[in-house]
């Protein structure tokens, strides 16, 4: 028996129909819409955009323009994905990414919006894609620690504690999503912004540019026209690696820290 | 065909220990500041060989171009790497050494890799973790503070450094990091959703590179003094596979096209534990971390008839096949042994209940023995990721998995200096043939990167802009000019086709194909059909392909299309590689060619070579040429992990 043959057993005959209002606009028009489609025989182990690509496919085949989307690792780890499904960025199944949903979560006859991240930083650039390269322009200004290649003690010369260590991996696991920024009534890049902070913050490799690394980064995440944090939380709550905005206070603590010291 | 061109890999002389060190005593430097500044470099691609190529060629002065097709270079796939890396420091003074892991590697390679490359590679392996850590790469700890280690298949000392299951993604924050900070600092300019179309080549040096702008599809020429391809594997040629859906050989196809020779394509891991095939609708498969073996067993019900759920089966009725078959190494035996004895089993009918093709991976007797917070601490996510996809809860019901490709082994071929026979051409991590003979070990693609990217790209480019005394050419050179062209009327012709397939439509009957024929295990009559079916479903491609949008504009069905047509070339080449190859060694199991037991038959007297194809025109047959593989360290044993 070949091993392809596998699939045709496991597919269930029938499937759900779901009814999607997708946002579409054109590259470098100042407005889009929602336009309405209806996918048939969806299965329930299916992701969410496997379901697209099958929309994507019947449009290519009746001859129109098949809907833009960013997604590449499809296992919620690259970051590239980030859609606002009926109304939430990732979906509303918690600590997941756009591309970890399951049509599971779903029933027959479901209608979904879908629609890009909406944020001032992060300008549509074809209906749900968005250009997300503040983030990149926010680490440029301190997001590391400036050591060259060659320079580097043994790695056990400096030991960190298990604690230190693990709430450092906690605040690194931050994909640079931008679902915290697509969240916030503020358009917010704070709890990104603090996630990378923190990181750096709980470990001694860090400590050297702590201040420099605090005003920097802050610094550019206002230039760029993010909002300010005020604390609703929304950032915590969609973000898909379940990053603490108990990083925010850490954020906040390291700015004054820095500003105090001048 | 066979060629009978001389293949030199330039292996410097003296004993293995001291190859790099003299090496890198007897080649030129570019002298800091200025000097450096006047050469460009390219590099392609931004995981953790060419960002960190990228960042490293920045911070020594170098003027860095540096592509991804990515929005951001913190994407590039080598983020998905779950499990770890390897490093020969001994912290748990189990035995371990830089000839071990040497050892170990060429091993696990089947004895198909070249000794000088390997040993260099074991050698900066405890650079590499010095080097993250500084960079404050958040590894796992102990609680006093010092390094953690776990164990990975195919070896007996635990040498794998790891974050969680997100090792790939840390090491990369780390390289982007350094390389935002080289953008800062303007060594590096930044390329994202850039992606290369095509080489420039003149007078028989790398000159540049042509690449389209993705989200205006405009197409742009970029000279340079030397180029680095770090574009990854091509995995995705089976369609289903564990590797990003954007993952693609278009750089080195085109590259090879250009006249760089291919090697060992048929040398491909299929990684044996991932999430089992579901339906027809899927776009990829995930992986289960090789970590897993650690504490997981694997089983299947002695009675192929069994198709109860596995709480059902009494114990007796259990068969740990990797513990009874491999003693020695257990369920830890090196990846293409796992993968090929899960489809020995499967075919012989025992299957967990899911699918016929899926087996156990069973975490009850580690939980039992550690406790669901200590297994919870290790695998986590993992199981998270499990439990979203199957909907069963593998604390609970044992994991179900089934091998997957995963990554490839074969790629450009380089010389020690991994330099392709194209000079001024580089090639690092995955994307060239290297360091893993026919098998990679676990946590080893890490560390090649890094080592790759970090520490020999740097000094191997600098000592060929140091001594090739390249001449100045630049973008409007008549080169440039024609293969833009070229680049543009290809693109051109894909939207002229007007057809009815989608191109996800081809890509899954080339997936197929490879898979059953090309997969885990060949046979002659099946690469003969294999070649054949490759060569209808091309020309199904280039007569009925459905695109629309145009080339002016993002178009990611476009983009797709441009790397299928790559893929359904190197099929093609893999299985001609396939054939070739009579003998069965690490990841390539030919039918014909195995013991009584059903292990793997190598034939060094006829096969201790590697194979480099060269390109001789669309249609038209390859040629190919011979490096043997020469062993003066080692001793060339039947691989045993019994």
């Amino acid at each position: 028996m070949s091993d392809s043959s596998a699939n045709k057993n496991n597919s269930p005959s029938k499937g759900m129909t779901i009814h999607l209002k997708i946002w579409r606009q054109a590259r470098g028009a100042a407005q889009g819409k929602f336009v309405d489609y209806t996918v048939k025989d969806i299965q329930k182990e299916m992701s969410f955009l496997e379901m697209l690509d099958i929309l994507n496919e019947d449009l290519v085949r009746k001859g129109e323009e098949a809907i833009e989307f960013d997604s590449d690792c499809r296992e919620g780890i690259c970051g590239t994905c980030g859609l606002v499904v009926s109304g939430v960025a990732h979906g509303r199944h918690a600590g997941t990414t756009t591309c970890e949903i399951r049509m599971r979560h779903y029933e027959d006859g479901d209608t979904i919006t879908v629609e890009p991240f909406r944020a001032g930083p992060f300008p549509i650039i074809k209906d749900l894609v968005v250009d997300r390269e503040a983030f990149d322009r926010i680490q440029r200004k301190g997001g590391f620690v400036s050591t060259n290649v060659g320079s580097a003690p043994d790695g056990n010369a400096i030991l960190v504690p298990k604690e230190a260590a693990d709430n450092a991996m906690d605040a690194a696991t931050c994909i640079g999503c931008g679902a915290c920024v697509a969240a916030c009534p503020n358009a917010s890049a704070s709890l990104f912004v603090s996630a990378k902070i923190s990181q750096f913050a709980w470990l001694p490799q860090g400590d050297p540019e702590r201040s420099r690394r605090a005003l920097a980064m802050i610094g550019q995440m206002d230039e760029e026209g993010f909002g300010d944090c005020s604390n609703h939380g929304e950032c915590e709550a969609v973000c898909p690696k379940q990053i603490s905005i108990q990083n925010i206070a850490k954020m906040r603590r390291e700015f004054i820290r820095a500003a105090l010291r001048g | 065909m066979t060629g009978n061109r001389v293949l030199d890999a330039r292996i410097p002389a003296g004993p293995l220990a001291d190859k790099w060190d003299r090496h890198e005593m007897d080649n030129p430097l570019v002298a800091p500041g200025g000097n450096r500044r006047k050469f460009t470099v390219i590099v392609v691609g931004t995981g953790l060989a060419g960002g960190g190529a990228a960042a490293t060629l920045g911070e020594l002065g170098y003027n860095v171009l540096n592509f991804c097709i990515q929005d951001t270079p913190r994407r590039a796939h080598s983020v998905a790497a779950q499990g770890g890396i390897n490093a020969a420091k001994n912290y748990q003074n189990d035995g371990d050494s830089v000839q071990r892991l040497f050892y170990d590697t060429i091993k696990g390679g089947d004895y198909r890799s070249r000794e000088a490359n390997v040993y260099r590679l074991a050698q900066l392996s405890t650079g590499i973790i010095d080097q993250s850590v500084a960079m404050g790469v958040p590894f796992a700890r102990e609680y006093g503070g010092a390094l953690s280690n776990r164990t990975f298949g195919g070896v007996q000392v635990s040498r794998t450094f790891y974050a969680r299951g997100q090792t790939g993604q840390q090491l990369l924050l780390g390289v982007y990091s350094a390389l935002v900070r080289q953008i800062d600092a303007g060594t590096v300019k930044m390329f994202p959703r850039h992606e290369m179309l095509d080489l420039v080549v003149v007078d028989g040096r790398a000159r540049g590179i042509i690449a389209r702008e993705l989200i205006t599809g405009e197409i742009k020429r970029f000279a340079a003094d030397a180029v680095v391809l770090a574009t990854g594997g091509y995995s995705p040629v089976f369609y289903l596979s564990t590797n990003a859906v954007n993952c693609n050989a278009t750089a080195i196809w085109r590259a090879h096209r250009r006249g760089a020779l291919f090697s060992n394509p048929c040398y491909t891991q299929i990684h044996p534990t991932a999430v089992p095939q579901m339906g027809d609708y899927q776009s990829k498969l995930t992986l289960m971390s090789e970590s897993l073996r650690n504490d997981g067993r694997v089983w299947v019900p002695m009675n192929p008839a069994d198709k109860r759920r596995p709480d059902q089966i009494p114990e007796a009725e259990r068969d740990y096949y990797l513990e009874r078959r491999y003693p020695a190494f257990g369920n830890l035996v090196p990846r293409d042994i796992a993968a090929r004895a899960a489809k020995v089993e499967c075919d012989k009918g025992k299957s967990a209940y899911y699918s016929p093709q899926s087996v156990y991976l069973d975490f009850a007797d580690a939980i039992k023995r550690l406790g669901r917070n200590v297994v919870a601490d290790r695998y986590g996510n993992l199981f998270d990721m499990y439990k979203e996809i199957i909907g069963d809860n593998p604390y609970e019901v044992p994991m179900m998995i089934y091998p997957a490709p995963h990554y490839t082994m074969g790629g450009l071929w380089v010389d020690y200096n991994l330099q392709g026979t194209i000079d001024g051409l580089f090639v690092a991590g995955e994307a060239n043939f290297s360091d893993h003979g026919a098998n990679r070990l676990g946590a080893s693609a890490l560390m090649q990167g890094l080592a790759d990217g970090y520490f020999v790209v740097p000094r191997v480019v600098a000592s060929y802009l140091a001594g090739a005394k390249v001449s100045t050419v630049k973008a409007d050179h008549d080169a440039f000019k024609s293969v833009e062209n070229e680049s543009r009327q290809h693109l051109q012709k894909l939207l002229a086709i007007k057809g009815k397939r989608t191109v996800r439509d081809i890509h899954w009957d080339l997936g197929r194909t490879m898979w059953d024929k090309v997969g885990m295990s060949r046979n002659r009559d099946g690469l003969l059909e294999a070649i054949s079916t490759i060569g209808k479903l091309r020309e199904s491609f280039w007569h009925d392909l459905a695109l629309t949008g145009t080339d002016t504009d993002l178009n990611k069905q476009l983009e797709q299309a441009n790397r299928l047509c790559d893929y359904l070339e190197l099929g093609e080449l893999m299985a001609r590689d396939s054939l070739m190859r009579e003998e069965s060694c690490g990841g390539h199991f030919r039918d014909e060619h195995q013991t009584p037991e059903g292990e793997a038959k190598r034939d060094d007297a006829n096969f201790a070579f590697v194979s480099a194809w060269e390109y001789t025109g669309p249609g038209k047959e390859p040629v190919m040429h011979k490096e043997p593989l020469v062993f003066e360290n080692v001793e060339l044993k039947t691989r045993s992990y019994k």
